[in-house]
């Protein structure tokens, strides 16, 4: 009999609160529904009420974790719109923000991933050396997260030189780390059976669906918008495209492991390349048109959209986050895997991670639930545990 | 394939029914069209020119219709080519897309849901984001909303 195991609509797996009805024969997904809408805070319309100044703030707030995306493309649609481009200092200072958020970003998600499936050392790791990253953000912006530094044509703030000898020294503390991570999680026998194969996304089924970022990627869709479509110092330093083709939670994995590093390289080049000069344009006025504006978060590319009339507030403003698209896919990826894969399966997919538990599964003959929030997490540990017992690692 | 090779294709494979082409700068583009090609224009990028849907995003005009624009990528390529289509008011209706792209499933709903445009031979034309007691015929996004 086929019962359904509804995850969320709150559930710390997930970025926002979303609802995935699991449909499951036995151990098996059958089917899946999603139903979203339970955080539209209408930030579409009330980008309308907003001064193009205002907005930059606004789109800040869509998402906590990869907070400076979502100013980033909002900046690139103003200044395409007004055609202007920020002054050279001010690109090499937001290229910066931007890959040190992917940074933080990936480590928060790995920890996650690790929490989920068991690995609580890993999680404890790499939430450790995320702090780093925040320590990094706090000497530049002033805040460890929601940094405020865009605005149409430059930054608010600079980046004293004084403090740069020291942002290195922190940047170097961490490549020891990721490398410990790439050799936990990618040479660990266990992991690779929990993950391999799992949760697959095939090539077609990403080009389908439109996935974006480390998601595509995993699938050898080779798309990132820092290369395809340079914007910011991307263009003027040296760094690698990750793709790989195996589509399972494994590859979704390894890529921001070693996104890691090509993040690392950019913020060293950035630094070194970085001359004194403006940080901003100040720019006046955004004249009547169309802009558009895309940047790659650390989740994909995020596409914002915006139609001027030349007053002080847009016409229309539209935001796109990549979890509108990647969250979609597990449509595709979750049908044929066990229960216990599942919210696996929806976690590596990153969705942010910021709500409160409230899963339970219920008996569709009977109403009663049989699984709780809890038991999901506790299945899959015991999955793992498992896995480990039989392959002699426990 | 390089920029030049997909303009020209689509040129060539849609001659008059290309109402508009505008290039804001070498790398966004404006293409007019009527809502009755919209299907065969996505088609023909999606399938022949190996172009990704990135998102649609409609806008209500004070010119008496909502405004869709379908954005689209190449691979590889900077280019963002916007196929923009008009549709009139008061009961505005737009052909899916979703059975060429899947990807566009969610968007379409969130236009319908949000502009109050009728999307025709939608797969599954559910509610998407406003909450389920929300007024019918109140589209938030509108105008006079």
């Amino acid at each position: 009999m086929s019962e359904i195991v509804p995850i969320g609509p709150f559930h710390p797996l997930q970025e926002e609160p979303e609802f995935f009805r699991l449909h499951v024969e036995g151990e098996t997904v059958v089917k899946l529904d999603i139903e979203l809408g339970y955080n539209h805070r209408g930030i579409e319309k009330l980008a309308e009420k907003k001064s193009w100044d205002q907005v930059v703030f606004l789109v800040e707030r869509i998402c906590g974790i990869c907070s400076t995306s979502h100013p980033a493309a909002s900046v690139r649609a103003m200044e395409d719109c007004a055609a202007v481009e920020a002054p050279e200092r001010a690109q090499y200072i937001r290229t910066v923000i931007c890959e040190l958020e992917r940074l933080h970003s990936h480590l928060l998600w790995l920890g996650l991933a690790g929490h989920f499936m068991g690995y609580n050392t890993v999680w404890m790791w790499s939430w450790k050396y995320r702090e780093t990253v925040c320590d990094i953000f706090e000497k530049i912006t002033g805040n460890r997260q929601s940094y405020a530094m865009f605005k149409a044509g430059g930054v608010r703030r600079d980046i004293a030189e004084a403090d740069i000898p020291w942002i290195r020294s922190s940047l170097d503390g961490l490549k020891p780390a990721i490398d410990m991570f790439k050799g936990a999680v990618m040479d660990d026998p266990v992991l690779h059976s929990r993950t391999k194969g799992i949760g697959v996304l095939t090539r077609k089924q990403a080009m389908d669906y439109c996935v974006v970022g480390p998601i595509a990627r995993a699938s050898g869709v080779a798309i990132d918008v820092r290369k395809d479509d340079p914007y910011f110092a991307y263009g003027w330093v040296d760094f690698d495209r990750v793709v790989l083709t195996e589509g399972d939670v494994f590859a979704r994995a390894a890529i921001r492991i070693l996104e890691m590093y090509e993040s690392i390289r950019i913020i060293e080049a950035c630094l070194k390349q970085m001359k004194p000069g403006p940080i901003d344009l100040q720019v006046k006025e955004i004249p009547p048109g169309e802009g558009v504006g895309r940047a790659e978060a650390p989740r994909g590319e995020v596409f914002h959209f915006v139609v001027s009339d030349g007053s002080n507030f847009p016409v229309r403003y539209k935001a796109r986050a990549p979890s509108f698209v990647n969250i979609f896919a597990n449509e595709a990826a979750c049908v044929g895997q066990q229960v216990a894969d599942a919210a696996l399966i929806l976690a590596a997919m990153d969705p942010c991670y910021c709500c409160t538990e409230r899963m339970i599964a219920v008996d569709c003959g009977t109403g009663k639930a049989v699984l709780s929030g809890a038991d999901l997490i506790r299945i899959s540990r015991e999955k793992t545990d498992a896995l480990k017992k039989r392959m002699g690692a426990a | 394939m390089t920029w030049n090779q997909i303009q020209s294709a689509i040129q060539k494979r849609f001659g008059d029914k290309i109402l508009g082409w505008r290039e804001h700068n070498k790398i966004r583009i404006y293409v007019d069209i009527d809502p009755e090609d919209l299907v065969e224009f996505s088609r023909f990028l999606f399938h022949e020119q190996g172009a990704r849907f990135i998102i649609a995003s409609a806008l209500d005009t004070p010119r008496g219709g909502v405004e869709i624009f379908y954005h689209f990528d190449f691979h590889q390529l900077p280019q963002v080519l916007s196929l923009r289509v008009f549709v009139k008011k008061p009961d505005p209706e737009v052909n899916s897309i979703a059975g060429v792209i899947k990807g566009s499933e969610w968007i379409e709903r969130e236009i319908a849901e949000l502009l109050g445009v009728r999307v025709r031979n939608h797969p599954n034309p559910e509610h998407l984001l406003l909450p389920n007691d929300w007024p019918k015929g109140n589209f938030p996004l509108r105008r006079d909303a």
